[in-house]
Order: C-alpha cells, then structure tokens, then sequence
C-alpha cells in the first residue's frame, strides 16, 4: 500500500474535521451550545450526526474483520446495532426528547427524584463510555500501524489530540456539524472502494468465498458459509445473547442519547430516528461484502491473526496501479473518520457528565467542560496503550452487554412503568452493571475462555440483562412506598403531544441550571 | 311542583357553540390537577402507546430472533441457494435491513396516528 498517499488522506480528514469544527465554534457561545447544539440542527443533518457518530472502529473495520474470520454468525454484529435503533425507537425515542434530559444522569433525576440515582447514572456513563473509546483508539493505532508502519500507541494519540482540539474549541455544535460530513465520508470510503472490488471479481469469474484455499488454523469454508458453526462453543447461545445485547445496548450507550435532546420535540425524534436506520441499512451492506472478499484475496490476514485490516488492504491488492493506491487513501480515510467521530461523541458525553456531576464543585460551565474534556480522553488513551491486544469488535461489543443490563431497563421501567422506585433503580443498575462489567473484566484478562462459563462470561447479555429488569421490578415492588412523588407529573411530561398544552413541571437538565446560576451570579 | 304530560319531549339543548371549547380547557385542567380523570386520559395515551410498541417488537422477536432457533433446527435451510447466494447470508446480509425499516416506518406512521387522535380526543371532549 503507498503510505503517502494514506498519510495524505488521514492529514486530510483531521484537518477537514479541525475546519468544520471551527466552523461550528464562530455559532456556539453559550453552556447550551456545547451540550446539545441550541436544538437548531435539521432532521437530515442530526440524523447523519447520528449515523456517523455511531458508525466506529468496531463497524468500519471489525466487522468486516470478523466476518473475515468466523463468517455467517459474525453478521448479527451489524444486524443488531441496525435494530438496536428500532428498539431505541418504539420504546425510548420520543418520551426522552419529552423528557428534556440532556444526559442519562439528567434523565435518572428527572424520573426518580433522586441525587443518588443521578451520581450512580454518572459513574455508570463514564465507565461505559471509557470501556468504548478504549477500542476507538486501538483501531486508530492499527490503522496506522497499517499504512505507516508507525507503533500502534501513535494513531491513538494522533486521534486523541484531534479529539481534544475539536471537543474543546466547539463542543457540541461544532461536533454535530463535523459528524454529519463524517457520516457522508465514512459510506463512500467504503462504497467507491467496493464498486472496484466488485468489478475485478466479476472479471476474475466471481471465486466462491466459501471455496477458497485459506491458510491452515484458519475456519474451514464449509464451515465458515453456515450460521452456528463458527467454531464458538455453545453457538446458539453465544448468537441469541449477542442479539439481546445489541438490540437493547444501543439505547444505552451515552453518546447516543444527547443526540436526541437536539430534536425540536418528540415527534421529529422518532421521525429522525427512521432515518438513522435507512442510514445505517444503507452503510451495513458493505462490511460483510469485504469480509467475504477477503477469504479469496487477503487470506494470508488471517494466519497473521490482522483481520480487522482487512478493508484497510483490500483495495490496493485488488485494483492495480494509481487507482488502487487512491482507493486505499480513501478507505484509510473512511476509517480515521469512523474513530473520530465516535470518540469525540463518546467525549462530548463522558465530558458533559464529567463536568456536571464531578467538576461542576470547583469550576463552572465551559471551563469546567474543557476540563472534562481532556479527562474524558487521557484515561481511555493510557489504557488502550497499556491493553493493546483486544480484538476491537469484541469490546465494542461488551460495551454493548454493560450498556444493555443498566441503562436499558432505567429508561424501559422509567418511560413505561410507574411504580418503578430510585431504590429499584438504583439496585439494577449496581447489580446489571456489577454482573455484566465483572464479566468483561474476566473476558478481558482473559481468565475463562472455555465451556459454559467461556460462553456465559464472553457474552453475558442474555442472563444479565434479565437480572437487572428482574432486580429494578422486584425491589421497586417491595418499597412502594419511595415512588417519586411527582411521577403522574413527569408521565404527562414524558408522553404527552407537545402541541398539547398542559403543567409538565419545572425540570432542569443541569447542565442549563448551572449556566443560569452563574449568569444570575455573574 | 307540575307533572309533565307524558308523552311530551323537552329538547334540552345549549344555544352556545362555545361549549366543546370550554371542555377543551376542562381536560387539560384534569390533567394538570392530576384528577381520577386527567390519569384516565394519561394512562389510556400511555397504554395504546405501550401496545403499539410491544406489536413491533414482538414483531421483530419472531421474525429476526427467531432466525438462529430456525437455522439451528432445520440445518437444511443452510445450504439452499439464492440468487447464487446462500439463504442465511441473503437474509442476515441484505433482506433483514429494508424488513427493520419497513417496520420503523409503520411505528412512525401509527404512533403520530395516536398521538393525532388523542389530541382530537382532548380538544373535542
């Protein structure tokens, strides 16, 4: 691969993303700007905000290197973060932009009543947003380690640092703006890329994937084409737990939620939610396609165990000369625009809850964000340089299973059920978070990798996400008595038409209580 | 106090055409004083919402989660063809993508119905 012209493209794509950024700085003066963009962001814009937020180092890259790997049972991956969205949709879309919520933090308060709902919720998205960056900066580092030969900790750092600048000179106004264009990027770094693969395929007579000679220890063909054979113990399992994680996590995970506050009102989040799945349909066809293409043009990854480079490697392998080496820039592009954009989501969040709950004490508004900021990266960053040997996809997915056995039952139980109490709450998401994060932590070290606890441990969503609804209901039940006491109020609040006039009480996201304190006191 | 002749009808009816807006107010007003009345429009708004979502996802339950239960029992579908592809990777690689929106699209489209007919609901009672 022709490391200039990489190097070019990468250049470009950080300079494009500083630009827009500033761009968006000359617009957003105030505390509110920085959270959530003043809601003046049209439903096409904010739903391609959405879509190249989402769209990380685990989709650019690890699918399609999973795919690679262990074939058919791998395409639940993006199946489930597409439906994950449709969940997000019909059960949490619209009460939540009702609900005013900034953060998940705000939304606990909102709901619950209680302060220390709020700072477990806190705890809660800096950990699950720190366990997702981390893989964002892995995948950096490959990267470069792919077109330049540089050490893995540089991408990571060249990454973190774009973050960084960009996060703090513009926030979240500069960031819609910037994820919009990354969305738009990332579908062509793969579409025009992939066109050509097809093209010499075709001319080579279509090769069956499933045909091809791969090097020894690799997943036979045979096996490699059908579902439930990847060579996982307990594939029936494995499949249905992963499915639960992804389709109950997306709602979970902290950058995804502020997104919404940016609608005008509820109905415009559902519509714009409809959109971020033709989005995202449209961008997950292709993974799997390279994935596939490359059992018969890049085996050799998989014997040097560096499948999540595979779309990095196909383009120049595949398409001669000049145009291959474009391509390759292109997609090498596409990439560093899907780890940007997620970790200066991730950052935006973990910094606004960071900065609110914990930082709020010493200093206020946009100093204490721009604080926030850099801690939000430095953590995730020193442990992607410590932990360098994790395959991206698999944390991303297990940032997936925390995400779906603590926040999904808060908002499910908080939107839908009254009787839900902030000791319930506050018993599930301890019990969800401790269960599914203590197997992450053991899946990571690598401590149980065999049999029923391998399986049970490596994809803990479909026991953990059950004991955290059933742990929410059962203590909420047995203490009746701490339901909020403005509940009914806040279920109007939550579901009811905003054309319809009726009290939906004076909830505060703190984020815009704390710039009105400080201008009063200023 | 006169009887009234039975058989005669009196015709009771209110000459203002005001009425359904003062009502308009009324509803609203029970909402807001959290009556036995406004939590039966809120709770019945909640509840048609709440089945509307569970039709979906039962939906989605059966026809996307109910895929591995099949493959994994009738091993057989593994290997039929499609368009040169096989089934399994024609479904979870392509087909399942325009199903999932399809089924956004009528959630979007039925959940502002709702929301329409309650608002008529409110500002006609």
């Amino acid at each position: 691969m022709n490391a200039t012209a990489s190097i070019v493209a990468v250049v470009l794509v950080a300079t494009a993303t500083l630009g827009i950024g500033a761009l968006g700085l000359r617009f957003s003066r105030t505390t509110s700007d920085f959270y959530v963009a003043s809601r003046s962001v049209g439903p096409l814009w904010n739903a391609s905000a959405i879509g190249g937020e989402y769209l990380s180092a685990g989709s650019f890259l690890g699918v399609a290197g999973l795919v690679l790997a262990f074939g058919a049972d791998m395409l639940w991956y993006p199946v489930g973060w597409t439906a994950g969205y449709l969940v997000l949709l019909v059960l949490v879309a619209a009460p939540l932009r009702r609900s005013g919520a900034y953060t998940l933090p705000d939304f606990a308060e909102a709901r619950l009543e209680s302060q220390h709902a709020r700072r477990i919720s806190s705890l809660l998205v800096v950990a699950i947003g720190w366990l997702y960056l981390l893989p964002q900066f892995q995948g950096a580092g490959i990267t470069l380690r792919t077109v330049t030969g540089a050490p893995v900790w540089v991408g990571g750092v060249v990454i973190a640092l774009v973050v960084i600048v960009n996060v703090l000179s513009g926030g979240m106004r500069s960031i819609t703006f910037v994820q919009a264009f990354q969305y738009w990027l990332k579908l062509t770094a793969l579409l025009v890329p992939l066109a050509f693969l097809l093209l010499r395929w075709g001319a080579d007579g279509w090769p069956s994937p499933a045909a091809a000679e791969v090097p020894p220890g690799a997943l036979p063909g045979e096996e490699w084409v059908l579902p439930l054979s990847s060579g996982i113990e307990h594939p029936v399992y494995a499949t249905y737990s992963l499915i639960l994680a992804t389709f109950l996590g997306t709602m979970g995970l902290p950058h995804v939620l502020v997104r919404f506050y940016t609608n005008p009102d509820g109905r415009a989040a559902r519509r714009t939610t409809l959109v971020v799945l033709v989005l995202l349909g449209s961008f997950y066809l292709m993974p799997a396609l390279y994935g596939a293409l490359g059992r018969v043009y890049a085996p050799d990854l998989l014997a040097a165990g560096r499948g999540d480079t595979v779309v990095l490697e196909l383009p120049a392998r595949m398409v001669d000369g000049m145009l291959g080496d474009a391509l390759g820039a292109l997609v090498t592009a596409g990439a560093f625009a899907a780890f940007l954009s997620t970790s200066s989501g991730l950052t935006v969040s973990v910094a606004g809850v960071l900065s609110q709950d914990l930082l709020a004490r010493w200093m206020g508004g946009i100093s204490a964000f721009r604080a926030a900021g850099v801690l939000a990266v430095l953590v995730p960053l020193l442990l992607a340089v410590l932990a360098q040997n994790l395959p991206i996809a698999q944390v991303v997915g297990l940032a997936f299973a925390v995400a779906a056995s603590t926040f999904c039952p808060l908002l499910v139980l908080g939107i839908w059920w009254w009787r839900l109490t902030d000791a319930g709450a506050i018993s599930g998401l301890l019990v969800g978070g401790a269960l599914s994060g203590g197997a992450v932590v053991l899946t990571v070290l690598g401590m149980a990798t065999e049999g029923w606890t391998g399986a049970l441990l490596g994809q803990p969503g479909a026991w953990t996400v059950p004991i955290a609804f059933a742990v929410m209901i059962g203590v909420s039940l047995a203490t009746p008595r701490r339901v909020a006491p403005n509940v009914a109020r806040t279920m109007v609040r939550l579901h009811m038409p905003e054309q319809i006039e009726v009290d939906r009480g004076d909830f505060q996201p703190r984020a815009a209580r704390l710039s009105r304190s400080r201008r009063t006191r200023g | 106090m006169t009887q009234e002749p039975p058989g005669k009808r009196v015709r009771v009816t209110s000459p203002r055409s005001g009425a359904a807006r003062r009502r308009q107010v009324a509803v609203t007003h029970e909402i807001d004083a959290q009556t036995g009345v406004g939590e039966v429009f809120v709770r019945s708004l909640i509840t048609t919402q709440m089945r509307l979502a569970m039709l979906v996802l039962v939906v989605v339950a059966v026809l996307v989660g109910g895929l591995p239960a099949l493959f994994a029992l009738v091993p057989r579908l593994s290997d039929v063809d499609a368009l040169g592809i096989p089934l399994p990777w024609l479904l979870l690689g392509g087909l399942v993508y325009p199903a999932l929106v399809t089924l956004a699209w009528f959630y979007v489209r039925q959940a502002e119905r709702v929301e329409r007919e309650f608002s008529d609901l409110v500002e006609r009672s």
